[in-house]
């Protein structure tokens, strides 16, 4: 086979994967959703979060169609290429954990990994120090990785194992269209910002079909080309940024580079990097990030749905505590605290899983 | 023979590095229970040189890697 043959085969679906991404999250902020904000994990499951009650943010709360739409799409393509495949029982507790910090750290940046390059498409240079520290967090990641670091084989499991996490998605979907009365519903801030529920749910499926298929991943991209010279991942998150970069000059006619007043952003440096190493770090352990966490749990995965399951809680803890950002700056919240404990708990969960008699 | 089946990504390219750099071995097999994990190895071995056979084996793959 010709290089180049050989080259397209390899990368036209996660290219092809992450120009759709892009251009969906230009059009849904057009639609309605908070700028730079068109399809964001970290933030949509957030705002689900709040929905339920399990924070009081009056101002991100509501049940996102995206989150459900992703997990659906990946769940439907799954089952048509006969990849659907419940599995579960690889270290629950310490995914679930892991997940809690991860979201902890995206809320201090104000974004997962997605939002963190739709964020540079639109022009917010934050998010480029928000790189920095992801990349650095791979990094850190990357070295337990190679000394044998694993959180043991998941297991097959049930049928009802696989789908109970996607029933409950679409049971909160029925339930919010048909008694939207019963969840908490932000009528200011983000929260209150929405694409049409029926538009935004379909694009999400076509996304969610589209990244189970390519296996888009933000952090795999780096991991991957730092471990393996490996850059297919990369391209689909370079693809992104071109997206919507292109996106955004169509929609609004410019892009605003600079730091100051971004849309849902903050300036703070400092915080901005280290919020985006706990998310680098935690997702290279957990093996993907926050959107690739979403696509396996579609594929009936169990354990990246506990992990989804420790986003939610996260994000609770995030908002109860003070932790999470918003505009005008970090959270009034022991931010520090968290921040310390957050990586140490990475370091010792890094540390002891490293299986002997690897190197 | 390395059993990576029901490991996450990237472990089972990790598990191939791994026995590649140790052993240099000519030939290889390797099982896998996913198609993402079939792509990966695959691609993998290609760039290092390897020939990749894949067979399905109930509802795992074999993957049997030559040097080319």
């Amino acid at each position: 086979m010709g290089r180049m043959k050989k080259i397209f085969r390899d990368y036209w679906l996660i290219v092809l994967t992450g120009l759709v991404i892009g251009a969906a999250a230009v059009a849904l902020t057009a639609l309605g959703n908070p700028k730079n904000m068109g399809f964001c994990i970290a933030c949509f499951l957030r705002d689900g979060a709040g929905a339920l009650g399990l924070h009081s943010a009056a101002v991100v709360q509501y049940v996102r169609p995206e989150i459900i739409g992703l997990v659906l799409g990946s769940m439907i393509i799954a089952m048509i290429k006969r990849e659907w495949r419940p599995m579960g029982g690889s270290s629950p507790m310490t995914r679930f954990i892991l997940g809690v910090i991860v979201m902890v750290g995206a809320l201090i940046f104000l974004g997962c990994p997605l939002r963190m390059v739709i964020r540079i498409g639109g022009g917010d240079l934050n998010a480029l120090v928000g790189l920095a520290g992801f990349v650095v967090g791979i990094l850190i990641g990357v070295l337990p990785l190679k000394k044998g670091f694993t959180l043991k084989r998941a297991y097959r499991q049930s049928r009802v194992e696989g789908l109970i996490f996607p029933i409950i998605l679409v049971i909160m979907c029925l339930a919010w269209l048909i008694k939207p009365d019963l969840f908490n519903s932000s009528t200011e801030g983000p929260g209150s910002m929405r694409a049409n529920y029926f538009i935004a749910l379909g694009i999400a499926i076509i996304v969610g079909a589209l990244c189970q298929r390519s296996r888009l991943c933000m952090a795999g991209g780096v991991r991957d080309a730092v471990m393996f010279k490996d850059f297919r991942l990369i391209s689909g998150f370079i693809a992104i940024i071109v997206a919507v970069l292109l996106g955004n000059l169509i929609v609004s006619g410019g892009v605003a580079f600079g730091f100051a007043e971004q849309p849902i952003a903050h300036s703070d440096g400092l915080f901005n990097f280290l919020g985006m190493v706990m998310v680098g770090w935690g997702s290279v352990l957990l093996g993907g990030c926050p959107l690739r966490q979403l696509i396996l749990a579609g594929e009936g995965n169990s354990d990246s749905a506990i992990t989804v399951a420790g986003f939610v809680t996260g994000a609770a803890i995030s908002h109860n505590f003070g932790l999470a950002s918003s505009g005008t700056g970090i959270g009034a919240g022991p931010v520090v605290a968290a921040v310390i404990v957050g990586v140490v708990a990475l370091g010792l969960i890094s540390i002891f899983n490293i299986a002997k008699g690897e190197q | 023979m390395i059993d990576a089946r029901g490991y996450a990504c990237p472990l089972p390219v990790l598990m191939v590095q791994r026995e590649v750099k140790r052993t240099e071995a000519e030939s290889l097999t390797v099982l896998v229970d996913n198609h993402a994990a079939v792509q990966n190895v695959t691609r993998f071995a290609n760039s290092r040189g390897y020939k990749v056979k894949v067979t399905e084996q109930g509802e795992d793959f074999l993957l049997e890697l030559t040097k080319e």
